[in-house]
């Protein structure tokens, strides 16, 4: 798993980089009522915005961590947005990306950097 | 920034686990680890104790104090009955609205509960009309406390039976683990309830003891404003303010018959002849309940639109947010009155899209008094 200092993880599957946000964000943002996500086959470039997140305090968004393509998107948690918040790194997880540069995820922190940064 | 006052029960409020803002000069509990959404159903189902205690508390002592008090108040304070609580304002000579407020007829007193962000200036206002005719004595030494929902009765008859008795908006003295305590039938979240003046020596031992019973959990500050919201109450400083009106505010109907054009008592306030003058004429502009049509929550600032495009602006969300207990968006908004119709469409502008929001009758959730 890598972490980007917006508090958003991103874990490499066969066919692509699941992104969601991290437990910790969640903790931060309260419950999580309403989360919108860009449609499969958007293209997107790193630092896009590509969804927004409401929690009952206040409304986020989400940046494209990596450049490439949405090949999946979590409708499940457009249905129950609280999933963010009872399983940020499992059932909570945003979208899928085909990456076109996958170094691009070279620049971000481990778990243990992780740990640190929000320590 | 200067120095944030702290109530009587911060100490506990740490200790609970709460995380604690910045709220009008105040740090306040804004929630605890139960989180908004679980504090918020929790006092519709059962029963929740907020710290109210920032808000201000204020005596007005003296024969005629009530008939003072209508000077500055364009409700009948002289009808209320001894130990009758009612909501009120204070207006401007614009007929805009100063503050909103509580007022409890106590005998010998007026007891008059305002919003914290507006206490000083309230308390200045009163003391520059009414005094010394009156004396306005702002009472310092004593917390709020406000225990609101369904559970509510159960639990403070407990401790002195003498609160199941109360009705919505009965005041009285209570006696609470041997504190006297000055109990009203009421509260801001829609829900049956209490709030509670006790001396500041003994907040924590009440609040602690209200805590003790399985069906009370601590809310903050985040619920509160859900619950208030799905209730369909004005949040002063959003909904209203000194720009706003009562007939604007849609609270006409805390101006009694008695103080109105025809009225043995009208007028006589602040701006009552503007007020008297868009009660017959209609007002070029309304609050509403709107109900967002999709899951996005729309929040104060919003701008809205009669139309999916184009067009000037017809008014914009005064608050809005998540209802949980509606499970969905709910928000209320200033709007140009040809809209204000039940069931009228409006758009709200979010992130560049327009989206429907549908005029609702207020409250979202049915008010649970015990009338």
């Amino acid at each position: 798993m890598k972490y980007t200092e917006e508090h958003e993880w991103l874990r490499v599957e066969d066919d692509g980089v699941v992104i969601g946000i991290t437990e910790h964000a969640t903790e931060q943002l309260g419950d999580i009522v309403f989360v919108e996500l860009p449609e499969v086959g958007t293209t997107v470039t790193k630092d896009e915005e590509i969804a927004v997140i409401e929690s009952v305090k206040a409304a986020s968004d989400i940046l494209a961590p990596i450049d490439g393509e949405i090949i999946e998107v979590n409708e499940a948690l457009t249905g129950n947005p609280a999933l963010a918040n009872e399983d940020a790194i499992g059932a909570g997880w945003f979208i899928k990306i085909e990456p076109s540069d996958p170094s691009q995820m070279d620049d971000y922190m481990d778990e243990a950097g992780y740990k640190k940064f929000i320590a | 920034m200067s120095e944030l006052l702290e109530t009587p029960l911060h100490d506990l409020h740490v200790r609970l686990g709460a995380k604690m803002v910045p709220f009008a000069g105040y740090s306040m509990p804004v929630q605890y680890p139960l989180g908004v959404m679980k504090e918020h159903v929790h006092t519709r189902e059962k029963a929740g104790l907020f710290d109210v205690s920032h808000m201000g508390q204020v005596k007005v002592t003296g024969d005629g104090a009530a008939v003072a008090l209508e000077r500055l108040i364009p409700v009948d304070i002289e009808g209320l009955g001894v130990d009758r609580q009612r909501y009120g304002m204070f207006t401007n000579d614009k007929g805009g609205i100063m503050d909103d407020l509580m007022l409890a007829n106590r005998g010998d007193h007026i007891f008059v509960v305002v919003n914290a962000a507006c206490k000083d200036a309230d308390i200045a206002h009163m003391k520059a009309h009414l005094e010394p005719e009156v004396t306005v004595n702002p009472i310092t030494d004593r917390a709020l406390l406000a225990l609101q929902g369904p559970a509510s009765e159960a639990v403070l008859s407990a401790l002195d039976p003498k609160a199941a008795t109360m009705r919505f908006m009965d005041v009285t003295t209570l006696t609470l683990l041997g504190f006297e305590c000055w109990v009203s039938r009421s509260g801001y979240t829609g829900e049956d309830g209490y709030e509670i003046s006790v001396a500041n020596e003994n907040a924590e031992a009440l609040a602690l003891a209200l805590l003790d019973h399985d069906d009370v959990e601590a809310i903050g500050l985040g619920a509160r404003d859900s619950l208030r919201l799905e209730g369909g109450l004005c949040l002063y400083g959003h909904d209203i303010d000194t720009t706003t009106s009562p007939a604007e505010g849609a609270l006409t109907w805390a101006i009694q018959k008695v103080r109105r054009t025809d009225g043995a008592r009208a007028g006589g306030y602040p701006g009552a002849d503007i007020i008297f003058a868009q009660m017959a004429q209609g007002v070029a502009r309304k609050r509403v309940g709107l109900l967002p049509e999709g899951r996005a929550p729309m929040r104060e600032g919003v701008a809205l639109f009669a139309t999916l495009e184009g067009g000037d602006p017809i008014g914009a969300i005064t608050s809005g947010g998540f209802g949980p207990t509606v499970g969905g968006p709910v928000a209320m908004g200033m709007i140009a009155a040809e809209h204000t119709t039940l069931g009228t469409t409006v758009y709200g502008e979010l992130r560049g899209k327009r989206l429907p929001l549908t005029v609702t009758e207020l409250p979202f959730t049915p008010a649970n008094f015990k009338r």
